[in-house]
């Protein structure tokens, strides 16, 4: 018999609280996004990559440098620079779209599919396969010499 | 605008993939990241949104702020600029719905089980197979012992007979590469299907 299915299920990915961006507190990483609104996941993923296009301005925050300094000269994906500039991710999507407006960095992100698809939560299928098939092999291939 | 980064630096972005590493709390997971990741495992705060709890002592009883959640991953590098990130989940049930994030194009996911704890996997085997998201089982074996048949551990969770149950050792590099190798074709199976 199984013991995973007692009946009472958690109710996965169900909470719908994770709006992005509404009513940001003022703790300092909210001050450094200004209260914007972060992009949201679909639009910079964690492991969409950031190349600097410019060096550092004057005027810019600390955290812009050190974006442009980490991503001078090489790619690194949203989730590195938020670990390495240590802001959440949130908040590092903000300043890193920022940037990317300000013509300072490209962002190379993978399409996904959308985030928020509210209609009938019952079936929130936000899992799309990776149609890929190329891809995929390539990626086994590669596990497979490591 | 001036001193741009010279035009070689600026070719080819990698294409990247990720996979997802599930399970309980102190499973194995960052360690099943660190034995494969080029990098040292990074960790972040996958912030959530706002509650309504103190944010200071001072009187600020009703302020709004954040609770903030720890992620960890890894990176991979694999021949053809192709960048493998190995995300691992946050631990607590509490948190599932931040996974959407996390697997949002994600190619699949491990999810660990400690077999002495095996209930703590329930919530993540229930979160990838509601969504049709290619998973597998892999039964971390501390101490390289393994201390249950994996028919028990496929039985006791009820996973359905494509889902790959498997030992691996999330300090051993040999054993989490099988562990992805197997995941990953059985994401190839699923697209053939
Ligand atoms: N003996 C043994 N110890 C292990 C193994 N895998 C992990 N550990 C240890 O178990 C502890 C937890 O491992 P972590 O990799 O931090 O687990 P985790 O799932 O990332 O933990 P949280 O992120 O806190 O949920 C660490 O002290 C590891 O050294 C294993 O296969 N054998
Ligand atoms: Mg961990």
């Amino acid at each position: 018999m199984s013991a995973r299915h007692p009946g009472s299920h958690v109710a996965a990915g169900s909470d719908d609280s994770n709006d992005d961006g509404e009513d940001l507190p003022t703790v300092r990483p909210y001050a450094v996004a200004g209260g914007r609104r972060a992009p949201s996941a679909t639009e910079l993923p964690l492991e969409a990559l950031v190349q600097a296009l410019s060096t550092p301005l004057t005027g810019m925050t600390r955290e812009c440098r050190r974006i442009l300094e980490l991503t001078a000269s090489g790619w690194l994906s949203v989730a590195e620079l938020s670990a390495h500039v240590r802001l959440p991710v949130p908040v590092a999507r903000v300043v890193i779209g920022d940037l990317q407006r300000q013509g300072a960095v490209r962002v190379h992100a993978p399409v996904l599919p959308p985030a928020d698809r509210r209609s009938g939560t019952a079936d929130r299928r936000e899992w799309v396969p990776t149609s890929d098939r190329r891809l995929l092999e390539s990626v086994l291939d590669g596990i497979s010499t490591l | 605008m001036a001193s741009a980064p010279s035009e070689t630096a600026l070719e080819a972005a990698p294409t990247t993939v990720k996979i997802v590493i599930a399970g309980g709390f102190a499973v194995g997971k960052t360690t099943f990241i660190g034995s494969l990741s080029d990098i040292e495992p990074l960790s972040t705060e996958a912030a959530m949104t706002e509650h309504s709890v103190g944010l200071d002592d001072a009187g600020g009883r009703d302020r709004k702020t954040t609770t903030t959640v720890a992620m960890d991953f890894g990176r991979i590098a694999l021949p053809g600029n192709l960048w493998l990130y190995l995300f691992g989940t946050p631990g607590q049930d509490r948190f599932l719905f931040m996974w959407d994030d996390l697997v949002r194009g994600a190619i699949g996911a491990v999810v660990l089980v400690d077999t002495e704890r095996l209930e703590q996997c329930f919530a993540a085997v229930d979160y990838f197979e509601q969504r049709g998201i290619p998973f597998v089982v892999a039964v971390n074996c501390f101490d390289g012992i393994a201390r249950h048949e994996l028919d028990d551990v496929r039985e006791a969770l009820a996973v359905p007979a494509h889902v790959p149950v498997l030992y691996t050792d999330a300090r051993a590099r040999p054993a989490t590469k099988q562990t992805l190798v197997t995941l990953v074709q059985m994401a190839v199976q699923q697209l053939a299907a």
